[in-house]
């Protein structure tokens, strides 16, 4: 497969938010890949997983209008890094071209708008355009700086890989780990790459919450890792902001520094602290500051 | 005479259905018919398969009668290369199906009006879809109607011939 | 064309088949339809044309009206084509004055509007009764059939089907690619239901075909080609060096314990890599032939030329060890093809949720036939990797069976092999056994009976599949073990259970090189790659190609019964055929107007057969029809359309076109 010429780049309301420093750490990185991106313009809300619950037809209207001015826009391949995103548009999508009672729907749907059906549009999450399109080998010959002796488990959670499998073996995920190694650092053997971060549970029955955060901190703890990665910003989030809480009520010693995939990459690329989003984190912000900050030079991209 | 496909604008009734006429090897693409019959794989009925032992029988004048005769397409099946029950009759129709598009081209018959595929007797599945895509296609090129077209050709030549002889006659009187 | 052929008369029928086609092709309105047709003087429908009075039915009206032509319009003419072509016969027409129509397999079965299968099938039967228009009288054409038949693979069924056709008196060839006969079954431990002893039931049978003086066997040695047809085949089988001469070695195996390598260091294939051997070896104990055979890829002799030949020593006397061994060829002649090639297990490293290959505790079944077997690894100590005895194992069903992901077929012995391997280990170690299921099948004789039995021993079946396997412990009784996630659907729960010994019940599948094995016999596969018999039910060891059987697993999955029951079965056919001495052909050979023929030897490279010859002195080209196989090829080349063919005329094809095609 042939990598597109420029890929649209859907940011979601996380990216906006709690996620900003994976936007600014994605975009770092592509802008050092040399990758051409732009943000797809009048984007809307993707309904994430609970508009799907209340109504699917409109929920994946909400969907698909990105899509189409994506398709408007000439543009085959959309960038949706929030997994919510992601497996929304993608799913859309997929009720939108593979079920034609579905598909009827939103033709007649998009034609009211004056929009165009998306057939051809590709849903892709940067960890493919990473692995996929850059490939391992060039990101190898483009690290500038490797983290060295530096252990790392890859956390994707439920998202990313179910159940389309596009971004990564649904089953045993391994191209974060490839991706990772790339750059220098040492992955361990995660077992719950996969399982369940709390998601919005954190907000509601936050002692349920709390537990399901601690089974993946200790874990990768248990396994030799110094920090999480994700490619999720719920994720990300979820794992980043109640470490302290969990210290409190377990009285552990969890302090756990949790990564944007794109900001060990971008850093690797030679990327600077401040344009990776690095000093947005809560966690583990010692070790942050230790692995990112050694080298005085990536002062000068900021 | 005025050079235009000559499926142009010719019929365009409501009720035409595309057929396509398929010759299929007794020992793969056949067999694989047999096999979507028993798995009710359900296919486009504007097909009707002509048996051959083997894809290296089908002889172009059969494809040209088909056309000839109302066929809207024509579909030839035959083993994978190297599965050939006769080791190599399919390399032959290979060899003639390429030639055949080239006459097909200057006679003005659109390529995708003929297709040659390989499928074992396994691929009961391959034939189902070989079918409804040749189909789809074929619906989309529109109607051939070279009957049609050769009657009117007819007609043609005969109000030539016919004017030609009451000229001459009025000349002679 | 009547005066070419007298008045044609032809009757049509059209078959119901029960309502297979009545349901979706309005079969009176054929009948009605093909009675307005030239040339048909009587159409009927009915019931089931295929049955006795069906078939007297046609030679009936064959009487009553002088019928000269019959077209059945019914299922696909490989299924019924020679039935009705028979019961045209018995009725004194030549058979080849019948044409066959499916209107079942290419009309009823693949579509569901009626309207438009009624119109298809019209269509087709108008083909059809123009077509047999044209047909000729033709003699079928008679092949001798050489009696000796050749077995391909020395598994329970090649073994079976062998002993079966040698038992009758004629020549049999079993080549096996392995050193050893015995296949998958040599390497059981103990078979279901009875529990039975695998070796001990199996060894005699191998025995018998290294004793029989109408075998001859050939270990180690693969089919490399295959010509010819029914009758007549010619096979090439390649004998790989096995460094031993087999005439010389008496299977002391003192060369064994020669060898420089003082200990067995290479993976044991009989056990699966559960232990080592040597690169000089028997594959196990009872092997078939009693030779030792040397690896060369382990074999220092062989690789470099620089060992002290240890081994050559030990067997000075009578100097069976030979590094010099080259592979040679075999040619024979046979009249009839066994096919035994088997199966290989499938490989659970396609499923990684499982963990095999990462956790050293899961093992598949087919290993743990090798750790229950006495004469195993561990000598029938059911043991972990780690050397503990497991407190709990958990035997995973349908791995690779029954899953849009890998295989969807149910690969049948599964159920009960894990019934029984759960039974053995529970007897070897107390274990607390838990086997997860989608559903257990135990169809066959005395197999619900063990199930019942295992039940009551105590065993825990869990309705689930299982999700994962995985060394994270959630708490501290897990600390150390395998832990199943597995949603138990018969309580609603998603449970965890710690186990120490994973076994993953492997599907059977297709050999790795079954595609090579179909296109060297010029057989079929079916969708899911096991070889394709000739009719699923009526004709299960038999295939397209005709005097090639096949039988056991490489057909599709099934037990030791069932495998041999089918080898009985080719056996069987092979005997009939070496027995009758001869097979009839189509008479669909091609044949040239010699008066036609404008000698361009367009024809001549084009037969694969080399049955066109040129005769310098008349000019002319000629088919000789004993090397014919009537594939038409040459037919359609001819520029000056001197060449015909039997059965597919020229004028029978073109009116079949335009029969399909005179609404258009």
């Amino acid at each position: 497969m042939e990598p597109p010429a420029k890929y649209l780049y859907y940011p979601g309301c996380s990216l906006k938010a709690t996620g900003v420093a994976y936007e600014e750490s994605l975009l770092t990185t592509l802008r050092l890949l040399e990758i051409p991106v732009e943000e797809l313009s009048d984007w809307n809300c993707c309904g994430a997983t609970a508009y799907m619950s209340v109504s699917e037809a409109s929920a994946t209207l909400l969907a698909l209008r990105n899509l189409a001015l994506a398709h408007q826009a000439g543009t085959k391949d959309v960038l949706a890094p929030c997994s919510a995103c992601y497996l929304t548009l993608r799913k859309s999508h997929e009720l939108a071209t593979h079920y034609p009672e579905a598909a009827k729907d939103v033709e007649r749907f998009l034609e009211q708008a004056g929009l165009p059906r998306p057939d051809s549009v590709r849903v892709r999450h940067p960890l493919e355009v990473l692995y996929t399109d850059v490939g391992i080998q060039r990101l190898r010959e483009l690290t500038v700086r490797r983290l060295q002796g530096v252990r790392m488990a890859s956390y994707y959670g439920c998202q990313a890989v179910r159940p389309y499998g596009e971004v990564d073996d649904p089953h045993e995920p391994v191209r974060m780990d490839e991706v990772l190694r790339a750059v220098g650092v040492e992955t361990v053997d995660y077992p719950l790459k996969t399982k369940c971060c709390g998601g919005s549970l954190t907000g509601t029955i936050h002692e349920v919450g709390l537990r399901l955060n601690y089974i993946l901190l200790k874990e990768a703890q248990r396994k030799g890792a110094q920090a999480i990665v994700t490619i999720c910003p719920l994720c990300q989030f979820n794992l980043d902001a109640y470490q302290r809480e969990i210290r409190k009520q377990t009285g552990e010693p969890i302090d756990m520094p949790v990564l944007y995939l794109t900001q060990v990459i971008g850093w690797a690329l030679g990327g600077g602290f401040r344009e990776l989003g690095l000093h947005r984190a809560i966690s583990g912000r010692k070790l942050i500051e230790q692995w990112f900050t050694v080298k005085k030079e990536a002062e000068t991209y900021v | 005479m005025e050079d235009k496909p000559i499926t142009d604008q010719l019929v365009t009734s409501a009720d035409w259905e595309p057929l396509v006429v398929a010759f299929f090897c007794n020992w793969c693409t056949y067999t694989a018919a047999d096999l979507a019959g028993v798995s009710r794989m359900g296919y486009d009925h504007n097909v009707r398969v002509i048996r051959v032992m083997c894809s290296g029988r089908v002889d172009p004048q059969f494809v040209l009668d088909a056309f000839a005769h109302g066929a809207d397409g024509v579909l030839i099946g035959g083993c994978h290369p190297g599965d050939c029950h006769y080791v190599e009759g399919n390399y032959k129709t290979l060899r003639r199906y390429h030639l055949l598009k080239r006459v097909l081209r200057d006679l003005g018959i659109e390529e995708g009006r003929l297709r040659l595929e390989w499928i074992a007797a396994s691929e009961g599945e391959k034939v189902a879809k070989t079918i409804n895509e040749m189909v789809e296609q074929v619906r989309a090129l529109g109607p051939l109607r070279l009957t049609r077209r050769f009657k009117e050709w007819d007609a043609e030549l005969a109000s030539h011939e016919a004017e030609a002889q009451s000229e001459e006659v009025a000349t002679h009187a | 064309m009547s005066e070419r052929n007298g008045e044609v008369r032809i009757g049509v029928y059209i078959c119901h088949c029960g309502v297979n086609i009545a349901a979706t092709v309005d079969v009176r309105a054929v009948a009605e339809y093909a009675a307005t047709l030239p040339g048909v003087v009587v159409a009927r429908d009915y019931k089931y044309m295929c049955s006795d009075p069906g078939q007297e039915m046609i030679q009936q009206d064959i009487r009553d009206h002088q019928l000269n032509r019959v077209v059945v319009a019914a299922c696909s003419p490989s299924l019924h084509e020679r039935t009705f072509r028979n019961a045209v016969e018995r009725a004194g027409l030549n058979p080849f004055f019948f044409q066959m129509v499916n209107i079942r397999e290419h009309d009823s079965w693949v579509h569901s509007d009626r309207e438009a299968a009624t119109e298809k099938a019209k269509d087709l039967v108008r083909a059809a009764v123009m077509r047999v228009y044209f047909h000729k009288p033709l003699e079928r054409r008679r092949v001798p059939v050489n009696p000796d038949v050749l077995v391909v693979g020395g598994g329970i069924a090649g073994i079976h089907a062998a002993l079966t056709v040698a038992n009758s008196g004629k020549r049999v060839y079993l080549v096996e690619r392995e050193p050893t006969i015995g296949g998958h079954m040599a390497q059981f431990d103990k078979t279901f239901p009875t529990l039975d002893c695998a070796a001990c039931i199996l060894t005699p049978k191998m025995s018998a075909v290294k004793e029989h003086p109408n075998i001859t066997l050939w270990t180690y040695s693969e089919v490399v080609s295959v010509d010819g047809s029914v009758g007549d085949y010619r096979v090439v089988v390649k004998r790989k060096p096995r460094y031993v001469r087999e005439d010389l070695c008496v299977g002391c195996l003192q060369c064994i314990e020669a060898c420089v390598f003082k200990e067995a260091k290479f993976d044991d294939e009989f056990n699966l890599g559960l232990s080592k051997r040597k690169p000089i070896y028997i594959p196990f104990p009872q092997a078939t032939p009693k030779v030792v055979v040397i690896d060369p890829e382990a074999c220092i002799q062989l690789r470099t030329g620089k060992c002290k030949k240890a081994c050559l020593e030990a067997c000075a006397e009578r100097g069976a060890i030979d590094f010099e061994q080259k592979e040679t060829y075999e040619e024979i002649h046979v009249g009839s093809i066994i096919i035994a090639t088997g199966f290989q297990t499938f490989d659970p490293r396609r499923m990684p949720q499982y963990g095999y290959g990462k956790y050293p505790n899961v093992y598949t079944t087919l290993e743990v036939e090798r750790l229950v077997n006495a004469s195993g690894p561990t000598g029938g100590q059911v043991v972990t990797r780690d050397g503990r005895v497991p407190e709990s194992v958990g035997i995973i069903l349908c791995v690779g069976s029954r899953d849009e992901r890998t295989n969807r077929w149910c690969s049948r012995v599964c159920c009960m092999t894990s019934l029984k391997l759960a039974h053995l280990i529970k007897e070897h170690t107390g274990a607390e056994v838990f086997i997860f299921y989608i559903d257990m099948r135990a169809a066959g004789k005395g197999y619900e009976e063990f199930y019942q039995r295992v039940l009551n021993e105590g065993v825990h079946f869990v309705r689930g599949r299982v999700a994962e396997i995985t060394d994270w412990a959630m708490d501290p009784s897990e600390e150390g073990k395998l832990i199943a996630r597995v949603e138990d659907t018969n309580t609603g729960f998603v449970r965890r259970i710690p186990l120490d010994m994973v076994v993953l019940a492997v599907g059977l599948e297709p050999q790795f090189d079954a595609l090579n094995v179909q296109r060297l016999f010029g057989i079929g596969c079916s969708m899911d790659g096991f070889f394709l018999e000739r009719h699923p039910k009526l004709a299960p060891s038999p295939t397209y190609t005709d005097g090639i059987f096949i039988a056991g697993v490489c057909q599709g999955p099934k037990d030791i019964p069932d495998s041999v029951m089918q080898a009985g079965y080719a056996a069987a056919e092979a005997i009939a055929l070496a027995d009758t001495g001869f097979f009839e052909l189509e008479p669909n050979t091609a044949y040239i107007i010699a008066e036609e023929c404008s000698g361009c030897k367009t024809c001549i490279p084009l037969c694969p057969y080399q049955a066109i010859t040129f005769n310098e002195e008349k000019k002319k080209a000629f088919v000789n029809e004993v090397l014919c196989k009537g594939c038409g090829t040459c037919v359609a080349a001819c520029p000056s359309g001197s060449i015909k063919q039997n059965l597919f005329e020229d004028e029978e094809i073109f009116s079949e076109i335009e029969g399909v095609l005179a609404y258009a």
